[in-house]
């Protein structure tokens, strides 16, 4: 892939939506499936990726011109792993309840491998400033997809949302949603959303194609 | 491969570029990582510390101040000086007044994921266990980490008795666990369906520490009493 020509905001944008790195390009799926049993866990396992994302994005971008391509793996991984320590040790500062829901996973940020393909097929080629954008968006874009599975895995498995209770007591909890099992589920129908929107919108484009065709056989 | 392809490509970076690329990248995260470290610690340690205080509070309902002792050599108790790592701990709540209400002790077992730890309060005004509260379980969301939340079964700490026989040498009735319903006896601890291994842990991980520790403090109440 060469340097990108799009402008910043659409380097920011694609990662939101169009190149969702969850529902779309189906990236980094341990962390997705593993720790959004909660909307609280999800969200913050999200953020603590995009942090990661973005650090390391801008290290790598800003270090492109210094790192020779023999050695470009090693160096990225060693950077990312300096930033997961990092992430790590604030989070333990900021709150342990939530060092302890996040346990092993927050170490596996490492071999995530969004940061690592975000790293190689984009810092490593453009500058500090878009890279930083592209971070940011695919950053956003991972914990927003990460609170939806969460938001709906709590919803239907505890019956609350960020610890509040949301119905009445006869409420059954499905267990199978905060069961790693409930992870899959969950996924399986955003991307089923995903792709039926995608379709949707590919048969709009087709039909409006054909029939501008079709209007200018008639003139003709 | 042929010779114009070969001159074509660029030559291969000399030694020096990839050593400086990685030894620099290196020492850059190196200082970060210690920087961040230094920054934090003293942060996640008093994190911790207040947990386990809260925790000890959390058992102790009626302690409002509390003291860490050891358990020396003799086998007796004395007040903690320094760091105490590696040595066997208790911590002693008092009430207002400086009354000993009962001891804190820290226990941990296997569970069904991975090590349960957990802290309980040991009272002796009711020779019983008065409040368990799990510091660090990986037990399955939803089924295993019932042991934390089930209110029935949480119900089991509010008196687990843990008497001791006359000469104070053992305890009376081991704690056992029992099927869900089953319970008729004050020492033994109502499982949770559902989550039999991680509820059966818990009684476990109690009878072997209250075995262990019940008679030694009893045998020595004297060494946490606070001098007016």
């Amino acid at each position: 892939m060469a340097a990108s020509t799009k402008s910043s905001t659409d380097e920011f944008i694609k990662g939101l939506w169009k190149e969702n790195p969850v529902f779309v390009q189906v990236l980094g799926m341990c962390p997705v499936l593993a720790v959004s049993n909660t909307a609280m866990n999800a969200l913050a396992m999200g953020l603590a990726t995009a942090f990661v994302l973005i650090m390391s994005n801008v290290v790598v971008s800003s270090l492109r011109s210094f790192i020779p391509k023999q050695v470009r793996i090693a160096t990225y991984i060693l950077i990312i792993a300096t930033f997961v320590t990092v992430v790590d040790y604030l989070i333990q500062a900021v709150s342990l309840d939530l060092y302890k829901a996040l346990g092993a996973f927050i170490s596996l940020i490492v071999v995530n491998c969004l940061i690592l393909g975000r790293a190689e097929a984009f810092a490593s080629k453009n500058t500090v400033a878009r890279s930083m954008m592209d971070g940011l968006g695919m950053g956003i874009g991972f914990a927003f997809a990460l609170f939806c599975l969460g938001a709906v895995r709590e919803i239907l498995g505890s019956g609350s949302l960020f610890g509040a209770q949301l119905f009445h007591d006869s409420f059954q909890n499905w267990v199978v949603m905060i069961l790693p099992s409930g992870g899959f589920f969950t996924l399986a129908a955003w991307l089923l959303l995903f792709n039926w929107l995608e379709q949707r919108k590919a048969k709009k484009n087709k039909k409006e194609k054909t029939d501008a065709l079709s209007l200018t056989k008639e003139t003709a | 491969m042929s010779s114009t392809e070969l001159a074509s490509r660029p030559a291969p970076p000399s030694a020096w570029h990839m050593y400086r690329a990685m030894v620099g990248v290196g020492v850059f995260c190196g200082l970060l990582i210690v920087s961040v470290f230094q920054v934090t610690r003293p942060i996640i340690e008093h994190n911790k510390a207040e947990a386990l205080k809260k925790a000890i509070f959390h058992v102790l309902p009626d302690a409002s101040t509390s003291g860490t002792y050891r358990l020396n050599d003799a086998g007796g108790f004395e007040v903690l000086e320094g760091e105490g790592v590696g040595e066997q701990l208790v911590y002693a709540g008092y009430d207002e007044k400086q009354e000993l209400v009962g001891l804190a002790v820290q226990a941990q077992g296997m569970g069904y994921q991975d090590v349960i730890g957990l802290i309980y309060g040991y009272s002796f005004a009711e020779d019983a266990i008065v409040g368990v509260q799990v510091l660090e379980s990986k037990e399955t969301p939803g089924l295993g980490d019932k042991i934390e939340t089930d209110p029935a079964f949480l119900e089991n700490f509010e008196r687990l008795d843990v008497s001791l026989v006359d000469d104070l040498s053992e305890m009376a009735n081991p704690i056992v666990p029992v099927k869900h319903g089953a319970k008729t006896n004050p020492w033994e601890v109502d499982g949770i369906t559902g989550a039999t291994i991680s509820s059966v842990a818990i009684a476990e991980i109690l009878n072997r520490s209250a075995q262990y520790w019940t008679p030694r403090i009893r045998n020595h109440l004297d060494d946490f009493r606070r001098e007016e």
